[in-house]
């Protein structure tokens, strides 16, 4: 009983510390309470490569014995590390996932820490491929701290976080950019390459748009999996909706589920996919149509007509554009005209969306309202030109009037002059 | 001959003389004459009657070079934001079947505070203030 | 006509004693040789400075000061208001020309010895005219409120604050606070509308009014020609005329370079974005402002800044006062020569140097 009191009252001491220290000094003092592990590991120059002390674990309270066990306000070694006392140290690659999982599956214990905390990663990670190599006791594979690190493991919106989305290509590189590694399961240790030079890559890592998808926005995370032939074109249509919605409508969409074709891929690309140009559709040697539809099918034909509307908008914009940058260089209202083009460019994407409907009369629609709006534009533009033309014909008025003034008002010095 | 020819020169003097001050002060009587919009304003734009917005229904409007969408949402309640999704630049629309501000290029989704609460955009629409005047519709900056 | 015009005459003269006026006008004359093409230039000056004082009165019917409305008002006119464009383009052009023209009269007056005793004064006013044109020119600058105006503004008067002792000052009130804001733009407003308008036209006053009392100038090899070899042309209606055609020509210049060279409105000034690359001063400022960038961080134990600061200062107040430092004899005119000439050749190598660096 007295035990108890006393321990009570050093853990209600270490509470109120640890209160008293996060006002003061922050939070990543926390682990400077007691911690014996700290302190020997520390001295012996044995502390893991990869501790960091502001790691996720260490901010909210928890120190090495939450996961490793053992008794850190022990200064002796063998009692500190005594498995009477909990003592577990560093899991077999093959426990790892148990070793998290003992606190992130249970929900009981995580809802302290976030009442909306999600414990279903051990369960989605035996899904994987990872996880079912891993219960075959295949070592190489990528247990949770191959992507989340030990000890520096922080929230997925920290960008210090290897599963930052910024991080996420990297992080999963170390193991699929091993050439030596990844070929032993006939895999292409050069995606990362492709990926930082696709559109997505290049939105996600040069551009720094987080919103781009890395590697688990389509591969899935923790049940990280390649997505299969049918669910290809729903992991697209997350973010493409329309594209999805209009190529399931199609012909071509029910042909290709027939055909067991592999939906966006067959045409995009997978991790090296390029932003589009409008020559990937048609019959020119860019295109894409040709692989499958040779000349005189309705397909060619279709193909060759979408293009030719495609091109028909897009060359009116430029023209548009033009017309734009002539009125800015003669200084008069761009204003209008600015505005107006932003609904040309609209209209641009959405015929460039509707391709996919492979529909002419579908994509012809929008061009023509994207048509009108351009000419819309371009009249305006001349206005402003032919009001630039009035004026330097005004100028011309003005001018001449000035040049006689000037010469009658020399002709009357050169009089005066003579009269003197 | 000379007094005649000084005549002349002196006529013509006028002439031009008078020609070139019109030259001048047509422009500037020109300049005196308010223009059609009476001034510039690009603090609130009049968008025109409450009556041209039913319920549930949105428009796309010009607020100085910038797009604004104007939403009544289905409680009659006006919202109004800037249309130019903060992802890549598309101009978003308003979906009656989700009450919420779409964009189709990537499935942006806000709400009508203008907070994206999901797809990539990565921050909110920019807020307009709405204001109702005489059964007119007004646009104004925040702030 | 005629019978009109000399009853109005008679009419005044009744009254206000006009005979005078009428009697110096008549014998007001200008002296001929092959440098009197230089006597044009104070009145080109004259005349643009009219230009801009129309000009701005007609700017101020749409113009409106403040963060919010400046560039707006300023966009209304040049897209909206009916020659708004010719209006606002005249302005600055006129501005400009007005400046060079100012320069070019200083120096040509200096360069015949036109400033020294009995005209100090004369030079002086000039001197303060000019550096008044170019407070119009810095403080109107930011009165259209685009990014190039806003950031050229924060640039200049960041300067200010290294003259030694009341910079930071004199820099907080120019800015009218610590930074250049929409009260900077009410400040600038006027100073460029009232204040400087009202000291600029009491100093023009002066300066023509001296002129008048004193004179023409008459060059040294002028003035040692024999009497009968000397030649005048009256004042009036000869050289009046021939200003008059000056101001023409340059008046149709600026319609011109109104309308082909417009001045161009830069996106709205955004006190939070980042510079846009190239800030480059006006170029009457540029020599100035090419030298202090040219100077070390530090000479001896002065900022380089505040060191150029220092030098320009003196240097422009010993302009301003050389009348009252050279004798009126002759022999000093060798000398002054080389320093004018020193003087132009800086001038102009540090506005290239601006622009080419």
């Amino acid at each position: 009983m007295k035990k108890l009191i006393v321990m009570l009252n050093i853990i209600l001491f270490l509470v109120l510390a640890n209160s008293v220290f996060s006002q003061t000094q922050n939070k990543k003092n926390v682990v400077q309470t007691k911690n014996s592990c700290l302190t020997c590991h520390k001295e012996d120059d044995n502390m893991p490569d990869d501790y960091n002390p502001n790691n996720v674990h260490a901010s909210v309270g928890l120190n090495c014995v939450d996961c490793h066990g053992g008794d850190s306000t022990s200064d002796d070694e063998d009692i500190a590390m005594s498995k009477a006392k909990g003592f577990v140290g560093a899991p077999e690659k093959t426990e790892i996932p148990q070793f998290c999982g003992k606190c992130h599956s249970n929900i009981n214990y995580m809802r302290k820490y976030n009442p909306r905390a999600e414990t279903d990663q051990v369960s989605q990670y035996y899904t994987s491929v990872h996880g079912k190599q891993l219960k075959k006791g295949d070592e190489n594979v990528a247990a949770c701290t191959d992507c989340h690190t030990a000890h520096s493991i922080f929230k997925v919106n920290n960008p210090q976080s290897t599963v930052y989305a910024l991080n996420v290509p990297g992080t999963c590189n170390k193991c699929h950019g091993d050439a030596k590694l990844i070929s032993k399961y006939k895999l292409n240790p050069n995606i990362y390459e492709e990926y930082s030079n696709s559109v997505h890559g290049i939105a996600l890592l040069k551009n720094k748009d987080t919103g781009a998808p890395a590697c688990n926005d389509c591969h899935g995370n923790h049940g990280a999996m390649p997505p299969g032939v049918n669910s290809i074109a729903n992991v697209c249509g997350l973010c493409h909706v329309n594209n999805l919605k209009y190529f399931e409508a199609s012909k071509m969409g029910k042909a290709f589920k027939e055909e067991d074709y592999h939906g966006c891929e067959e045409c995009h690309g997978n991790h090296g996919i390029k932003k589009p140009t409008d020559d990937f559709i048609g019959v020119s040697d860019k295109a894409v149509c040709i692989n499958c539809h040779d000349e005189g099918e309705d397909g060619y034909i279709v193909a060759e007509t979408i293009h030719g509307e495609l091109k028909k908008l897009t060359s009116m914009y430029d023209s548009a554009k033009v017309k734009l940058s002539e009125v800015k260089k003669i200084g008069m209202d761009d204003v209008d005209i600015s505005f107006i083009l932003k609904d040309v460019h609209q209209s641009i994407i959405k015929a460039r969306t509707k391709v996919h409907t492979f529909d002419t009369v579908q994509v012809a629609k929008v061009v023509n309202t994207g048509l009108k709006t351009a000419f819309k534009a371009i009249k305006k533009a001349d206005d402003e030109i032919s009001d630039y033309h009035t004026r330097t014909n005004g100028f011309g008025i003005a001018t001449g009037i000035f040049l006689i003034l000037i010469i009658l008002i020399y002709l009357k010095l050169k009089t005066i002059e003579k009269k003197q | 001959m000379g007094q005649t020819r000084r005549k002349f020169l002196n006529f013509l003097l006028s002439i031009t003389g008078i020609g070139a001050l019109g030259a001048i002060l047509y422009p500037v009587f020109s300049y005196l004459v308010p223009p059609k919009i009476a001034e510039a304003n690009v603090n609130s734009v009049k968008v025109g009657k409450v009556m041209h917005f039913p319920p549930d229904s949105s428009k796309i409007l010009k607020f100085g070079r910038e797009p604004v969408i104007v939403v009544r949402d289905k409680q009659g309640e006006f919202h109004a934001l800037s249309a130019v999704c903060t992802h890549l630049q598309c101009i978003v629309q308003f979906r009656t079947d989700k009450e919420s501000i779409w964009c189709a290029c990537h499935n942006g989704l806000y709400d009508l505070k203008g907070r994206n609460i999901s797809g990539p955009p990565p921050k909110p629409l920019k807020e307009f203030k709405v204001n109702i005047v005489n059964d007119e519709l007004i646009i104004s900056k925040m702030g | 006509m005629k019978g009109l015009w000399n009853k109005i005459e008679k009419w005044l003269d009744e009254r206000y004693d006009i005979q005078p006026m009428k009697e110096y006008i008549k014998h007001k004359k200008v002296p001929m040789h092959r440098h009197s093409v230089w006597y044009y230039m104070g009145g080109i000056t004259l005349f643009l400075f009219t230009v801009q004082v129309l000009t701005g009165i007609l700017l101020l019917m749409y113009y409106k000061p403040g963060e919010n409305s400046s560039y707006e008002s300023v966009r209304f006119i040049i897209t909206q208001v009916k020659f708004g464009w010719l209006i606002r383009n005249v302005h600055s052009w006129s501005a400009n020309l007005m400046i060079f023209f100012a320069f070019l009269h200083m120096f040509s007056v200096f360069f015949s010895g036109a400033f020294k005793k009995p005209r100090e004064l004369t030079w002086v006013s000039g001197f303060l005219i000019l550096a008044l044109a170019l407070g119009f020119g810095f403080s109107g600058y930011l009165l259209p409120w685009d990014d190039l105006a806003f950031f050229a503004t924060k640039v200049g008067t960041e300067i200010v604050a290294s003259v030694p002792l009341i910079g930071h000052w004199l820099k907080e009130v120019l800015r009218g606070g610590e930074d250049v804001t929409g009260a900077t733009l009410s400040r600038f407003f006027g100073i460029h509308t009232a204040i400087l308008p009202l000291i600029a036209t009491i100093l023009i006053a002066i300066h023509l009014l001296f002129v008048q009392k004193q004179g023409m100038h008459e060059p040294e090899e002028f003035k040692n020609l024999p009497e009968e070899k000397k030649k005048y042309i009256p004042f009036f209606p000869n050289f009046a005329l021939k200003d008059l055609l000056f101001w023409l020509l340059i008046f149709n210049i600026i319609l011109f370079l109104a309308l082909y060279f417009p001045w161009q409105l830069g996106p709205k000034a955004d006190p939070l974005s980042s510079a846009p690359a190239g800030i480059k001063p006006e170029w009457y400022f540029m020599f100035m402002f090419q030298s202090l960038k040219l100077l070390p961080a530090h000479i001896l134990f002065l900022e380089g800044e505040v060191v150029g600061i220092l030098t320009f200062g003196l240097a422009g107040t010993i302009w301003m006062i050389l009348p009252f430092l050279v004798p009126a004899k002759r022999e000093s005119n060798k000398i002054l020569k080389i320093i004018g000439v020193f003087v132009v050749a800086f001038i102009v190598v540090f506005t290239i140097l601006g622009y080419i660096l």
